[in-house]
């Protein structure tokens, strides 16, 4: 463990801080919480706020996986994971039934989570209507008076343009009917997984300085219209590594031919599947 | 099969890091810089790095620098990152710049005042021709010597307001703002935009206060004074009562006077901008006292029509270090999105009718 420095790198009393912040969000489930974010040893862009969430919740007992587009091996999975391994020495893994917290970047696993795991998201902005509304002070007002008419003009639009919502990933949710929530950049596939979750879901974003949550057995809907329900899309192919038809799949390219491998993106599911 | 390629993360970025820690170094054959060198001899660089970083330490920004190969928003990060760690003890009275040793003083608007113009160890007339001689290095002759006058250099501002021509110095009403503590929220106040502004991107500053003079957000500005030198920085302990130095900082201060504003029933004043940068920052100082200036034009009753007027895209946009972040993020994987953008693009594509 690294010497010098408090147990998960923040000192106790950012922690605290922070652990204020989440008490406030899981109370009001998909409610911004601003809070005083601290810059972190990595780059904003790369999870400081998904970082400082698991810090301010790790534990030494805890057993921490992190993954990053599903992967536990990409590289700044690795080098979260590392992160956390060198300055509060807690037992890591890459699988996801082991995992008491799990931090990620644009994933939810594919294994049903449980009430005793709590999943950590890395949000790069938290704000869903700022694509729409780019001044916070005015979304701020918008969410006080849950008016939220713009983001479902936006869907509207685009199936007149387009016959479908074209937003595919980090698509806007409603939150125990109150909040409008961006799930994070998640692909649209993993939004279902969001509702009625056993585990606490916690919302990180390091650079905008706010947090949020949706508490377990909460109700998260995708915005949709009773003509165009909301529709979870996966690649139409099996897993070529593990046959897996219900996982959300990555695109490999294999050649420069138009070959391509399907896989699975949660490389401890499609490990599992394949032991 | 290229699958592999995205395995091996670990041992990757193990041997990245060599590489970089070997690229740093450079040819083994050159003597290596020392961080005593940057210190003294990269004084600009390092003042910068300070301020971007908002850490007074020389030597500590020095390090960064080092260890940043120069970069310097990379350098003000390391540093950044490593104040987040540090305990505040205490907020400081606020700096008396009226009682600066000046290394430097000049006012644009009088051509003589008391305490004279001090023109200090500025670039400002040399003529920007490559001194071949510097690559030989060498000690320069000794630069003449002058006794400074013993008493205050009272400040520009100060002699204009004798006479109510320009608006007072604002009350300070306790503890101010802390961005790093309490994130911004919109309106800011002005403790909490200038903390931004001084912690902001030099060139974004400047970019955007020469806007202003291009016309986008016109505030008529005259620099009052600009100051460089030393300054005690005091705090009163509670259990004082009184206040006690506790050490000396070197900052440039910038009093832009811009144009007036006034009514029927209030008489007619100038109206300020502030700027002001750890050690000798003058284009900093100077650019963040343009926006501060233009960044009142709510307050002020001016018509809000340039991006350097408002306040939410410039204090959202001035911090590199959260711009560098987001803006290079771009480059982690993003193959779970990008694969769900080709699912719902190859529908939309399938279904449509030419």
């Amino acid at each position: 463990m690294t010497q010098g420095y408090n147990f998960a790198y923040l000192d106790e009393q950012t922690k605290r801080m922070i652990r204020r912040a989440l008490l406030k969000a899981v109370a009001i489930p998909g409610h911004q919480v601003p809070f005083g974010s601290r810059e972190m040893p990595l780059p904003y862009g790369w999870g400081t706020g998904g970082i400082q969430v698991t810090a301010a919740v790790l534990g030494a007992d805890d057993v921490l996986k992190v993954i990053d587009q599903g992967a536990d091996d990409t590289t700044n999975a690795v080098s979260i994971r590392r992160f956390f391994a060198r300055t509060a020495g807690v037992r890591t893994t890459t699988r996801t039934a082991e995992a008491t917290i799990i931090q990620t970047r644009h994933r939810i696993p594919e294994r049903k989570l449980r009430e005793d795991q709590i999943l950590v998201y890395q949000v790069p902005l938290p704000e869903p209507l700022a694509k729409l509304e780019p001044s916070r002070a005015e979304t701020k007002k918008m969410h006080a008076l849950a008016d939220y008419g713009a983001m479902h003009v936006k869907l509207y639009e685009d199936i007149t343009r387009y016959g479908h919502v074209s937003i595919s990933y980090d698509y806007p949710v409603m939150v125990n009917f109150r909040h409008l929530m961006s799930p994070s950049p998640i692909p649209a596939f993993d939004n279902p997984k969001l509702h009625m979750s056993p585990a606490l879901q916690l919302f990180g974003a390091g650079r905008e300085k706010r947090i949020y949550a949706v508490p377990p057995w909460t109700t998260v809907t995708s915005l949709d219209f009773e003509d165009h329900p909301f529709r979870a899309t996966r690649a139409p192919h099996a897993c070529g590594l593990c046959g897996a038809t219900d996982s959300y799949l990555d695109e490999v390219v294999t050649d420069d031919r138009g070959g391509r491998l399907f896989c699975c993106s949660d490389t401890d599911y499609c490990a599992g599947r394949r032991a | 099969m290229a699958y592999v390629a995205v395995k091996g993360g670990e041992r990757a970025i193990d041997a990245a890091h060599a590489w970089l820690a070997e690229a740093r170094r450079g040819d083994p054959a050159v003597d290596e810089i020392g961080v005593d060198q940057i210190a003294s001899q990269l004084g600009r660089a390092v003042d910068r790095v300070m301020a971007e970083g908002s850490v007074y330490d020389r030597d500590l920004a020095a390090l960064a620098i080092k260890q940043a190969q120069g970069d310097l928003i990379e350098a003000a990060f390391l540093l950044r990152a490593y104040r987040a760690t540090l305990p505040r003890f205490a907020a400081t009275l606020p700096l008396d710049t009226g009682r600066m040793r000046p290394l430097r003083r000049i006012s644009a608007v009088f051509k003589d005042l008391p305490g004279g113009q001090m023109l200090g160890p500025t670039t400002d007339y040399t003529h920007r021709l490559l001194d071949f001689a510097l690559a030989e290095g060498g000690t320069p002759p000794p630069a003449p010597l002058a006794t400074p006058d013993a008493a205050d250099i009272p400040r520009v501002h100060d002699i204009l307001g004798h006479e109510g021509l320009i608006e007072p110095d604002p009350v300070a009403g306790g503890e101010p703002a802390d961005l790093t503590r309490q994130p911004l929220a919109f309106p800011a106040a002005r403790d909490a935009r200038l903390q931004a502004l001084a912690r902001g991107d030099e060139g974004f500053l400047l970019s955007l206060g020469y806007a202003t003079q291009r016309g986008y957000g016109h505030t008529h500005p005259f620099v009052g004074e600009i100051r460089m030198g030393e300054v005690a920085v005091e705090i009163e302990p509670p259990e004082l009562g009184f206040a006690i130095e506790i050490g000396d900082l070197v900052v440039t201060e910038c009093q832009m006077v811009n144009q007036f504003a006034g009514s029927k029933t209030t008489p007619a004043q100038f109206t300020r901008g502030y700027g002001l940068a750890f050690g000798q920052g003058e284009r900093r100082a100077m650019a963040m006292a343009l926006v501060d200036r233009s960044l009142r034009a709510g307050e002020l009753g001016e018509d809000a029509t340039g991006p350097a007027q408002d306040v939410e895209f410039v204090l959202s946009h001035c911090d590199n270090i959260e711009a560098t972040g987001f803006v290079e993020h771009l480059k982690l994987p993003h193959y779970v999105d990008f694969q769900s953008e080709l699912e719902v693009l190859r529908r939309i594509r399938g279904e449509a009718t030419p």
